[in-house]
């Protein structure tokens, strides 16, 4: 119960108009980086650092996870008005989120897309009030055999997504693994396969993948098809807002299921971009419209979005109570707070109680602060369809530079996002599929990583991955998501219902 | 607008000053250099480490105490462990405005990998302070000496895990170190980052690290980590209790304790090459002025750095010992690029 | 293998078959693979007592890759000329992507010469002229509000320095 005074105490801290004020510009900045690609969260956040010096650190905490609320709502209107994701966990917003634009219903979308963040993020916020310590203790839990596991069982719940040459699914999948391991080779310290030259040393970025093969070969398409978004056609309707919270309830079951999938992936720390695509797959696995997925349905829209959100907030955790960063972003956090004189980790809880509980109580207030502001902003966001091609398509182009320039700095990697935009573009004619590879390259050297680390540890035996319980049921449920169409079709068969009967029995008829 | 002028008119003021006396002597006072456009210091790895909080700090302090009329801009280059930073550099021949922050990836990412580069195509600036290294067990491990632990180690050789950053960088030196001193046989565990490996090693999934003080002092003040001694020469002069029972000072060197290993990490500026000794200059009376700030005194005390400070042949003195230090100890646990 | 002749739409012909483009893409695909593949081969593909070597799993994924391309090439080339002779690309469209790729290939060039900020502000006002034929004046107004706006972002606020080229046109600006 004292723990709940703190918190009032917190948000009394939280509310003085100045502190207000900064949340306030904090949410804004942040939603600028979100939407900008390449400037991400933890980008922003170490830019803005120095400034806060002069502030009380509470202020300064306060100023600067608003800008991580405000980056994780903006990375989403990117993703959906031009399907270039603003930041690596709306890489998965933009397979519904895109298609949905493009129907002319970005307002919905983005509607949607926001109001899952903050419910992903709000559920994730209650349960750091109440259950941080106990749940800090369980991160500790995760050595390399368990985050391979995990990276296991993000892989497996999206497998057997598109339809369509296995050939080509398959191609796409390994072409993204096999970009994902040039550079260093962080267990060996070696480089490999840079063939020699320098600008490869640093790898392919999947950011700047992304940004080419979504962002530049879609306007390539567009092109091809006339001088035209197809969104154009969108309208502008105050009321969208409401419109869309009426629809969204019915969508419940997602919302639990990526909240929970958010939350320990955020914990673990997988933090919020395998958290995005695990969540769009089981959403996929499971939905009755399974099938019409990537052809804008707002279920695996909210999916994604919620994940990612609930996970970027309990992220937060590890590093409040262990003094781990849970993402980059964090980390970027936990410097400040050496450089503002606290020392994070478990004693932080007890000897800063105030400036504990202000942090979280301002995740509240942020949040909410936060979607206040995207959602009164989500017709002028709409509204950015509507302006002509001829004009929006090279501002696309510039930001996708810019974007692919930020993310290394590097001149380099401008050239290789056009190379990737003429990929996306004869994949995308020629129906090889860009989730697998994407992911593949989101995920492919941290798999690998964690992969070879366990078996160091084992000495070469696969058995470590079901060497205790915890890491034993993660990959169990793994090889049940990646098998699930079997298993699906096996219950059936066990237990025959009755519109199953039905359809096999109608050809004989 | 105003203050633009004032900085112009006082250049300008400089510039007249300097022909002045340039005519009767060279004067060190008047060959005064200034940047002109705001300083880039280029961390050659990722947000969130060590010499990444360093840098920040640095330019912290620069705007806090208006140590310098243009503003810093810290940017991460951390491709391929660090290269991708140091050729950015090495590249930017005679650039005054770019300064690059080091660890001792200025020394291992090129004899590890083979990208061309060393300290010799810098212009050295300064030693800012050198980083230290401690030996952590976690807390519930029955070994209070390091050589007990290490006695421990070959007993059952290959079947301890040293957890550490990177692979052939500092840490897995220092085990290598341990092991060719010792005998004892590690299995090295390499991860992306030190916080991530001091967790490891609270979690239970690593027997011991070599993190610095900096990355580990949270775990240790919660009682869950032990340090058992420190890679330096004498011990850390910090004699304020961290933990309720302990100060930084009161960790034996591990020399003390029976382990005859040194090991420091450069936390150090280099400009790029063909930089005039006038800016050198400058940024040598930067840093020592930010060396005065409490904020630095603060900051060092948390991160137990050893404060070494040095310039000049000293200092390029100090990294020739340093790099030839790499190589032998490279070259003996066979990390060196193959070609 | 280039069936101009082909009628494929309303007074705008093929410019190559879907079928052709497939099998270029599998072959290309397929150098990749094998590039790869030796490469990975000559770091160590094997499993040792430290678990898999450096080039042990790009060496199977390369590997991977090289099936699947083959597979495709196989189809592709089975199918024969009666299956998948729809256009891959209609001249038109392809003359419009084109106008897109063509230009953005330039500006990128640009960039690397004279820097993001002068080369986007050119291919900005070029773009909206050339394609969306506005006023020259509105062009240059719009683009130079953009870019200048981008300038103050990114350079001013932010403190995140772009790339100026190797020819700093923006110099004077102090950034």
């Amino acid at each position: 119960m004292s723990d709940l005074a703190y918190l009032f105490h917190g948000f009394a801290v939280a509310i003085t108009p100045f502190n207000l004020g900064l949340m306030l510009l904090g949410i804004v900045l942040g939603v600028i980086i979100g939407v900008l690609p390449g400037l991400g969260a933890a980008n922003g956040i170490a830019i803005l650092l120095p400034l806060t010096f002069t502030m009380p650190p509470t202020s300064a905490i306060i100023m600067l996870s608003c800008i991580y609320w405000g980056a994780l709502f903006g990375g989403a209107i990117a993703s959906i008005l031009f399907n270039i994701p603003g930041e690596p966990w709306s890489v998965a917003t933009t397979f519904e989120g895109f298609p949905l634009a493009q129907q002319g219903r970005a307002g919905e979308a983005l509607t949607t897309s926001f109001t899952s963040s903050f419910v992903g993020a709000l559920v994730a916020v209650v349960m750091i009030t109440f259950l941080a310590p106990l749940i800090a203790r369980f991160a500790l839990k995760f050595g390399p055999p368990e985050y391979f596991s995990v990276y296991l069982l993000t892989f497996c719940s999206f497998v057997g997504m598109g339809k369509g040459s296995p050939a080509k699914i398959l191609a796409s999948m390994m072409l993204g693994f096999a970009l994902s391991a040039v550079g260093i080779d962080i267990v060996t310290g070696g480089l490999r396969l840079t063939f020699g030259f320098t600008s490869l040393l640093k790898g392919f970025d999947f950011l700047i993948a992304v940004i080419g093969l979504f962002g530049i070969g879609e306007i390539l398409l567009s092109m091809e098809e006339g001088l035209t978004f197809k969104g154009a056609s969108a309208r502008i309707n105050p009321k969208v807002v409401l419109e869309t919270w009426r629809k969204l309830p019915r969508y419940w079951l997602t919302f639990i299921r990526s909240t929970i999938i958010g939350c320990w992936m955020g914990i673990t720390p997988g933090g919020a971009t395998p958290a995005s695509f695990m969540s769009y797959g089981a959403a996929k696995k499971f939905s009755k419209d399974g099938d019409k997925f990537g052809t804008g349905v707002v279920e695996g829209l909210v999916a994604p979005e919620t994940a990612a959100h609930a996970a970027g907030t309990s992220a937060l955790l590890p590093m409040i109570t262990l003094g781990i960063p849970g993402s980059p972003t964090a980390a970027v956090l936990l410097g400040g707070l050496l450089i503002w004189g606290l020392q994070p980790g478990p004693l932080l809880f007890a000897e800063k109680p105030e400036f504990v509980w202000g942090l979280i109580a301002s995740m509240y207030l942020g949040n909410v602060v936060g979607l206040i502001v995207v959602l009164s902003l989500v017709p002028a966001f709409a509204a950015i369809l509507r302006i002509p091609f001829s004009i929006i398509a090279p501002v696309i182009v510039v930001i996708c530079a810019i974007g692919a320039y930020t993310v290394n700095n590097s001149m380099h990697d401008i050239w290789f996002m056009l190379g990737f935009g003429v990929v996306g573009y004869l994949f995308k004619k020629l129906n090889y599929p860009l989730a697998p590879m994407v992911l593949a390259l989101v995920l492919g050297n941290n798999a690998e990583d964690s992969f070879r680390q366990a078996m160091l540890m084992s000495g070469g035996s696969l058995a470590i991955l079901w060497s205790n319980w915890l890491v034993g049921s993660i990959s169990t449920l793994a090889m049940i998501m990646l098998f699930w169409p079997l298993i699906a079709q096996g219950l059936r068969k066990l237990v025959p219902s009755k519109p199953d009967k039905l359809s096999s029995e109608q050809p004989v008829d | 607008m105003n203050q633009q002028r004032k900085a112009f008119s006082s250049r300008a003021l400089a510039v007249v000053a300097a022909g002045a006396c340039a005519a009767l002597a060279f004067s060190g006072t008047a060959a005064a250099w200034e940047p002109t456009k705001p300083v880039t210091i280029v961390v050659p790895a990722g947000t969130g480490g060590g010499a990444d909080q360093m840098a920040r700090f640095i330019q912290g302090v620069v705007s806090k105490h208006h140590l310098m009329k243009e503003p810093i801009i810290v940017v991460n280059e951390s491709g391929g462990a660090g290269a991708q930073g140091f050729l950015d550099v090495k590249g930017s021949k005679g650039d005054p405005e770019k300064l690059i922050i080091t660890l001792s990836n200025l020394f291992t990412t090129p004899l590890a990998t083979g990208v061309p580069f060393s300290y010799k195509d810098f212009t050295p600036v300064a030693m800012l302070a050198l980083d230290e290294f401690v030996l952590w067990v976690n807390a519930d491990t029955p070994y209070k000496t390091a050589m007990e632990y290490v006695d421990a180690v070959k007993k059952e050789p290959g079947k301890f895990k040293m957890g550490g950053t990177g692979s052939k960088q500092e840490d897995q030196i220092v085990t290598a170190e341990i092991e060719q001193k010792t005998g004892a046989k590690f299995t090295y565990l390499p991860f992306k980052g030190g916080g991530a490996v001091a967790v490891q090693l609270v979690g239970g999934h690593v027997d011991s690290t070599v993190n610095n003080p900096i990355e580990a002092v949270a775990q240790w003040r919660a009682g869950k980590l032990r340090p058992l001694c420190v890679f330096d020469s004498q011990r850390m002069p910090y004699n304020a209790k961290v933990t309720s029972t302990m100060s930084w000072h009161d960790i034996p060197t591990c020399k003390e304790a029976g382990l005859p290993v040194e090991y420091l990490m450069l936390r150090g500026f280099f400009l790029p090459p063909g930089v005039s000794q006038d800016a050198v200059n400058f940024y040598i009376d930067l840093f020592k002025k930010v060396r005065e700030t409490p904020d630095w005194k603060e900051f060092t005390e948390q991160a137990a750095f050893n404060q070494s400070f040095m310039t000049g042949a000293e200092f390029v003195k100090w990294l020739g010992n340093a790099e030839t230090m790499h190589r032998e100890l490279m070259e003996k646990a066979g990390f060196l690029a193959t070609k | 293998m280039n069936p101009e002749t082909e009628e494929a739409g309303a007074g705008d012909r093929g410019l190559v078959s879907t079928r052709a483009v497939e099998i270029g893409v599998a072959a290309v695909l397929f150098a990749f693979g094998a590039v790869f593949a030796y490469s990975s081969w000559k770091l160590g593909n094997r499993w040792g007592i430290e678990g898999p070597q450096s080039g042990f799993f790009p060496f199977y994924v390369s590997l991977i890759i090289c099936g699947s391309a083959a597979s495709v090439l196989f189809h592709a080339i089975r199918a024969g000329r009666a299956h998948e002779q729809a256009p891959f690309v209609l001249r038109g469209q392809f003359a419009q992507v084109l106008k897109m790729a063509v230009p953005a290939t330039l500006y990128v060039l640009g960039v690397q010469l004279i820097g993001i900020y002068v080369s986007s502000a050119i291919y900005i006002a070029f773009f909206m002229r050339w394609l969306g034929r506005y006023a020259w004046w509105r062009s240059i107004a719009i683009s130079v509000v953009i870019i200048v706006s981008f300038f103050f972002m990114f350079e001013v606020w932010f403190q995140v320095p772009l790339y100026k080229g190797i020819w700093d046109l923006t110099a004077w600006t102090g950034y």
